[in-house]
């Protein structure tokens, strides 16, 4: 398999993911959060299908000493709960509730969602590049990218399948 | 299994498949807000396998609106009020994914697979305040 297959692959299997559990209609999303109206609470199995498949599959993964095509593994030096991690996760919630897209779906929905959905991912773009201006990241260490271990000196091997 | 679990479990486990893939193929965690997010002030040599991550992402969308319509909301007629709305959640969900440093699927799929406790507290405080966003939305105003 090509490096390049991969990235993409996974990105073609997130977004039928997420068709598939719905979350790529809001009115779904909206009636999950609507807990003190007429719940509908399926698409808390899409969250733990994801993480029973996710958590079985990782540490088969990491027995490799390196991925396919990158030099390692993410390192995760980061473990402090502070104020950016709730306040961010807090605004985003906000979002999500306002809106019923959190930016997989909002992606995956871009070509099918009309204006609506420029408008929301154009200003979710907006918010990103908005995080960076008033609050950069101190270091590294991102939860989301995973710190790079120095890559002890190898190339990244790469391997044919 | 009541059937109408067993499509949200199906497209959880496809997910929790592509998180595994992108973890075995670049070591990398499949948070959508971190990979677009970077495209934004790209890095060399760090910009191929997110371009095609989301290349992937939107290809799967065109795909499942193809295959399968009536996967996606129908567009919606915009007033100003509309407009204004999505503007301001697209506004708060880039913003606050990443001051949070993830969203959804970075802390809430991969945060929480790999027993995080950043993650946790992460997914707990967005479900938290989008139940009360749609609580006082729905049901107080």
């Amino acid at each position: 398999m090509r490096p390049s297959l991969a990235a993409f692959l996974s990105g073609l299997l997130f977004a039928v993911g997420l068709g598939l559990g719905g979350m790529t209609d809001p009115s779904n999303v909206l009636g999950f959060l609507d807990v003190a109206g007429d719940w509908d609470f399926r698409l808390a199995f899409v969250m733990g299908g994801a993480v029973a498949v996710h958590a079985a599959l990782r540490p088969l993964i990491l027995r490799r000493a390196r991925p396919l095509f990158a030099p390692a593994f993410p390192v995760f030096s980061l473990q402090r709960v502070d104020a950016r991690l709730v306040g961010g996760a807090a605004l985003f919630g906000v979002g999500w509730g306002l809106a019923g897209y959190c930016p997989g779906p909002a992606l995956a929905s871009l070509g099918q969602g009309g204006p609506a959905l420029l408008v929301f991912v154009s200003s979710m773009l907006g918010g990103m590049a908005l995080a960076r201006w008033v609050a950069p990241e101190r270091g590294a260490g991102d939860d989301a990218r995973g710190q790079e271990r120095p890559a002890s000196g190898a190339e990244p091997r790469h391997v044919s399948s | 299994m009541d059937s109408s679990f067993a499509l949200p479990l199906l497209g959880g486990a496809l997910i929790g498949l592509s998180a595994s893939l992108l973890l075995l193929a670049h070591g990398r965690v499949a948070g959508i807000s971190g990979v677009v997010a970077s495209l934004l002030a790209p890095v060399k040599g760090d910009i191929s396998w997110r371009a095609q991550f989301l290349g992937g992402l939107l290809a799967g969308g065109l795909l499942l609106a193809w295959s399968r319509p009536g996967t996606f909301a129908l567009p919606e007629p915009l007033d100003g009020g509309r407009v204004l709305l999505l503007a301001l959640a697209g506004l708060l969900v880039g913003l606050g994914s990443r001051l949070g440093s993830g969203c959804t699927s970075g802390h809430g799929v991969c945060g929480l697979s790999r027993g995080s406790p950043r993650s946790l507290v992460a997914t707990l405080t967005f479900m938290a305040t989008g139940i009360l966003t749609v609580f006082l939305s729905r049901h107080v105003f």
